[in-house]
């Protein structure tokens, strides 16, 4: 994409740095964004990219560095400075009320009083006209497909007056042909002058339409360049990063050459499935995957790829469209009971909002769902010494050190602690298929590698294990395969000797080429 | 004969509607901020032992009237503290100010119980009360009841065609959006609280005042929850719910008539009617009333389970 | 640090205790009248004499059940303030109960009918708001606050009619019950129910904490979303926890009947619903907290009653001093309460 001649300097930041407590989101960012260009800024998820655009807003305050607008240095105390400033966002989540009309949304962020119906109604039209958007002002926003009404976020952004337009993973709600009218509206908007800045992972949209790429990374910027010097496998590298990221000691490795028994029907098994999300749209799409006793297969997805419906599908939560899902080779209706029944566990995404009850103790936590036994004479009479048993040495096999306080209350537990309470139940009930998010999110080092260990044995019991994580080095050294998930579609089942993680890397953000398994 | 009846039953009905109209257009305003206020009961008792008291004392009903509005809208202020600011369990605390009304106006209404005032009288249109028919029913009621429709219309346009509406429904809808364009949310909701109070408190009053024309405690018998149905009912809009209000009044006004007219049909199954048709329809209407209601108000009903 | 925390908490209770006073002391001055005299009365007229403490009992026994009938369905994220209707349901089964087996019935049979008719009267008054709500069509606030009024008149409807006592011409009321189903009376009017309410108490603490229910309704009350997904039947618990919260305030209603007035009668209920929804809001929903809040309850609203000859203030002043307690509450807890 030839970039037209750079406008002036509109926005620049030096240093930029934000820190939350002992996390740096953002170390020493410089950036500088020029009238009449498409600027990407490349990064993985927890890269930075949405703690910077947060504070260019005026949502967060900077911890030091500093901002400049058309030269001028800035304090951005709030979204009202930002937007005073000609800063416009676009945000991921629209901040949009569906129940109001599209004039009426972009009336309540012009604050204009008295009201001005009519004028506004026109102006909507104009800009809409200007660039060919097609919108209806008096439209509700409720009724509008996600890729209009992003349009409506723009032209909001536009009638507020912003010369800097900056749009946070624009295309993750978009169809492909309204990613591509996106991108055509970039067109158009870099040729009357305006910046668009736009934040993604996808090294395809980038090379698509941006002008200048800075690829963030651990919150740093890893590089700034031209898109003329860019290239697929240097930004994926850039992106992604070279191995050794993860402390290879804490990843016990599977036994070389450890060959699975064949000829045994796949303990859990998704034949074509299909699934919409709660908005109609789909999901995951004609999913083939298929978990053998004692393996490990991996899903490789960047968050919000479709891997958040697996667990939810088994569970029953969330309805089959199409397609079918097999337990032990049986046809299984999914349901929460019948899939505990079955022996299937889930280890979710958000433990404490899906997989504990705050108010409980640890004890009483640990025995959710499978908490029948521990009840005598028909569930009057609580038979303590067996559950302090159970709830012991499920503790026990779970963690490290520190086991914590079967007393405590789930919500007055840190967030790896209570993770590894999750772990130490489901894994307790010797379930036969496991599925699992990001294990070892939040947890230290050690307690990491004892959660690893832990699923390992139980896979070498004969559990089958659905690993679903974004740590490649991760996904490498534990998985037996590894299933590629982009857009709620398959993109390949990979033995890890078969690929690279540079590969599957790109496979997960988009990107064309496929190697078949 | 049935002439008579239907005359008197409609001009009834108008009467008695009134008072849960203006509670039910109040708490319309309150409800669209995303807040729920079941102590409207307590605001109601407010203004219609404060109405009385004051146009008793003072002689003056205009004064009565101006006394149950502002101290109303003060009233319904008290919950603010409470669900805007600690944001507690916004039920909870709308029967505790339902409490809080009932002790209040019982408390300084003591002395006036028994008394009896002119108050508000109804007020012939010159011209149209002559009109056959409708003319005494239409144009032969007080003053509140000619400015119901004009106080629908002023609130719809409120709400749907200023600012400060546009701002109020935001704020109901989505508070993070609305303080991310600027509105002060905490504000906007205490405003809706007051105008919602003085609303209630009118309401009250002309049930002491134009329909009672006395004051005893507990006057409003659950006026105040049904006024909080029908806001339900009504899908949170201003016009629909006088609407609503007319269906009460016109059960409430039937059975008046037909024990006046020594029929046979039973006063008590009668008087179910209102509250049971209120059910069926919150039933019928569910999925039509959960596309309407404000996200904000959904929050505080489908807590959990 | 654990005990500072408790030690400031206490404090800011006591304070927070001591402005609801004084705001209503100085609500008292306003109107002339001293706050100390009606304290002094209130607390004279109920702690002060037998006869006094023997009221204050009276009527905390149907506020015990009529608070656990909030406090239960409380637990799993429900609002029950369909109390007042229960009771008067559970009163009417109950009294139907008795006139038709009739005056000559002996206690055996005629304590437990009357209970039993009681508790499925209450039930079944709370069963359909509960079915609406496991739907997820109608929230149970509403739907068991209309029935309320609804339960009045259903009550009027037969206490004028088909139950109308023929002997007594001016009076709406039944026939008085046989001496079977009376609740009988410990000393003056302090009846049985006080017993049956304390069992009751300690049932649903032993219920909640003890048992495999309690376990999923705390589970499920704590977070629906983790007890759904771990199997927990969400529906049935809600169904039948709102009809067991039901049935208690049925009870309610047929203690006051069968051990105090004898008969049934319109307006026999003085706000018992809505006066445990308060107590039990009070008391954090917790079994034996109810109890004690109970019970200052129930010497607010006697006090409240004897203020009117003492003092000339109309009884319901006292709902001013108890909705300043629960404002207190509610403002405490603020977003953690339930």
């Amino acid at each position: 994409m030839p970039s037209a001649s750079r406008g002036e300097l509109l926005l620049e930041t030096r240093g930029l740095t934000k820190v939350f407590g002992a996390l740096r989101a953002n170390d020493g960012v410089d950036l500088r964004i020029h009238a009449a260009e498409v600027h990407a800024v490349l990064g993985e998820n927890g890269a930075g990219k949405s703690t910077l655009m947060k504070m260019l807003y005026g949502y967060y305050h900077p911890t030091s560095g500093e901002i400049f607008v058309g030269g001028k240095p800035v304090r951005l105390g709030s979204p009202r400075h930002g937007r005073a400033h000609g800063i416009g966002m676009v945000f991921q989540n629209f901040t949009l009320i569906p129940a109001l009309e599209v004039w009426e949304n972009i009336a309540l962020f012009l604050d204009k009083r008295p009201l001005e119906r009519e004028g506004l109604l026109e102006r909507i039209r104009e800009v809409s006209r200007a660039y060919r958007l097609d919108l209806d002002p008096r439209a509700l926003v409720r009724e509008l497909p996600f890729g209009t009404r992003q349009k409506v976020e723009i032209v909001k952004v536009l009638l507020t007056g912003a010369r800097i337009l900056i749009f946070d993973e624009p295309t993750s709600v978009l169809a492909p042909h309204e990613a591509e009218a996106l991108f055509t509206i970039f067109d158009e908007l870099r040729g009357r002058g305006y910046a668009v800045v736009f934040i993604t992972h996808k090294l395809a949209e980038v090379l698509r339409c941006a002008d200048r790429i800075t690829v963030l990374r651990r919150g740093r910027v890893a590089k700034s360049l031209p898109a003329g010097e860019a290239t697929k496998e240097g930004l994926a590298s850039l992106l992604v990063g070279e191995a050794g990221a993860t402390d290879p000691e804490a990843i016990p490795r599977r036994r070389a050459g450890t060959s699975l028994p064949s000829g045994l029907r796949p303990v859990l098994r998704f034949d074509r499935v299909s699934c919409t999300t709660d908005d109609g749209r789909p999901g995951l799409t004609g999913l083939d995957l298929a978990v053998h006793p004692g393996e490990v297969l991996g899903v490789a997805a960047v968050s919000g790829n479709g891997q958040e419906y697996l667990g939810d599908l088994v569970l029953g939560l969330r309805p089959v469209t199409e397609g079918r899902i097999l337990l032990g080779g049986e046809p299984f209706d999914p349901s929460p009971v019948a899939a505990l029944a079955r022996g299937v566990a889930c280890i979710p995404e958000d433990p404490l909002g899906m997989g504990a009850i705050p108010g409980l103790s640890v004890r009483e936590n640990l025995i959710l769902g499978a908490h029948r036994p521990y009840w005598n004479a028909g569930g009057f009479v609580p038979d303590r010494g067996r559950l302090e048993a159970a709830a012991r040495t499920a503790l026990t096999t779970a963690f490290v050190q520190a086991p914590p306080s079967l007393e405590a209350l789930a919500e007055d537990l840190s967030g790896g602690n209570l993770h590894r309470v999750l772990i130490a139940r489901e894994l307790s009930r010797n379930p036969i298929a496991l599925i699992s998010y990001y294990l070892t999110r939040g947890l230290d080092l050690s307690n990491a590698r004892a959660a690893r260990e832990l699923v390992l044995a139980h896979a070498a019991r004969g559990m089958g294990l659905l690993f679903i994580s974004e740590d490649l080095d991760e996904l490498f050294t534990l998985c037996d395969r590894i299933l590629v998930l982009h857009a709620g579609r398959s993109r390949g089942i990979f033995r890890p000797v078969e690929t690279s993680p540079r590969d599957v890397g790109l496979l997960m953000t988009g990107a064309d080429h496929a190697r078949a398994a | 004969m049935a002439s008579d009846f239907f005359q008197g039953w409609l001009a009834g009905g108008i009467l008695a509607s009134t008072p849960i109209f203006y509670a039910a257009l109040g708490e319309t305003v309150v409800e669209k901020a995303g807040l729920i206020n079941l102590g409207v009961e307590g605001t109601m008792l407010v203004g219609a032992s404060v109405g009385f008291a004051v146009s008793s004392t003072t002689g003056s009903v205009a004064v009565g009237l101006c006394a149950a509005a502002l101290l109303g809208g003060v009233f319904n202020l008290l919950l603010g503290p409470l669900v805007v600011g600690r944001g507690a369990n916004q039920l909870a605390s709308g029967l505790a100010l339902m409490f809080l009304g009932q002790g209040l106006s019982a408390y300084y209404g003591k002395a006036f119980v028994g008394t009896t005032v002119d108050g508000l009288g109804p007020l012939a249109l010159p011209v149209l009360s002559r009109v056959p028919w409708l003319g005494p029913i239409l144009f032969r009621q007080d003053l509140l009841v000619y400015l119901t429709v004009p106080s629908a219309i002023f609130v719809w346009y409120l709400l749907g065609r200023t600012s400060w509406g546009l701002h109020l429904r935001a704020v109901g809808e989505d508070r993070m959006v609305a303080y991310a364009a600027g509105s002060n949310t905490g504000l906007l909701r205490y405003q809706a609280l007051a105008l919602g109070g003085v609303l209630a408190g009118i309401g009250g009053a002309h049930l002491s005042l134009a329909i009672a024309h006395t004051w005893t405690e507990g006057i409003t018998a659950g006026r105040g929850f049904i006024a909080v149905a029908l806001v339900i009912f009504a899908a949170w809009s201003p016009l629909r719910v006088l609407l609503g209000a007319l269906i009460f009044g016109g059960t409430l006004a039937l059975q008046i008539q037909l024990q006046a007219r020594g029929a046979e049909v039973s006063p008590f199954l009668l008087d179910m009617l209102p509250y049971l048709v209120t059910l069926a329809v919150l039933v019928q209407l569910r999925k039509a009333s959960r596309g309407r209601m404000p996200e904000g108000l959904k929050e505080v009903f489908e807590s959990s389970a | 640090m654990l005990a500072l925390r408790n030690r400031s908490a206490l404090a800011l209770d006591a304070g927070l205790l001591a402005g609801a006073l004084l705001l209503f002391s100085l609500l008292l001055l306003t109107s002339g009248k001293n706050p100390l005299d009606t304290y002094g009365s209130l607390l004279r007229s109920t702690l002060g004499s037998a006869y006094g403490l023997s009221e204050v009992v009276v009527k905390l026994i149907p506020l015990l059940f009529t608070a656990l009938a909030v406090a239960l369905p409380a637990r799993l994220g429900l609002v029950n303030v369909g109390g007042e209707g229960q009771l008067h349901l559970g009163a009417l089964f109950a009294a139907s109960a008795a006139l038709s087996l009739g005056p000559g019935t002996p206690g055996w049979l005629g304590l437990p009918a009357g209970a039993l008719a009681g508790m499925l009267g209450g039930a079944a008054w709370a069963f359909a708001p509960a079915l609406l709500r496991s739907l997820g069509w109608l929230n149970e606030t509403i739907s068991t606050l209309l029935l309320n009024y609804v339960a009045l008149r259903v009550v009027d409807f037969f206490v004028y009619g088909a139950l109308r006592d023929p002997g007594s011409a001016n009076v709406p009321q039944t026939k008085a019950f046989g001496p079977g189903f009376l609740w009988p009376a410990f000393t003056g009017r302090v009846h049985v129910g006080i017993a049956l309410g304390l069992l009751a108490l300690a049932l649903a603490a032993v219920l909640l904490f003890l048992t495999r229910w309690g376990y999923e309704i705390r589970a499920i009350g704590g977070n629906p979303v983790a007890a759904h997904r771990h199997g927990l039947p969400l529906a049935a618990t809600t169904i039948a926890v709102l009809c067991a919260g039901g049935a208690l305030a049925g009870l309610a209603g047929t203690g006051e009947i069968m051990a105090i007035q004898g008969r049934l009668r319109p307006h026999f209920s003085a706000d018992f619903g809505y006066l445990g929804f308060l107590i039990s809001w009070l008391a954090g929903h917790r079994p034996l907290r109810i109890l004690v809040m109970g019970f200052l309850v129930a010497v607010i609203a006697t006090g409240g009653d004897s203020l009117q000859l003492d003092q000339g203030l109309p009884s319901a002043t006292v709902n001013i001093l108890m909705a300043l307690l629960l404002f207190v509450v509610l403002a405490r807890e603020g977003k953690r309460g339930v």
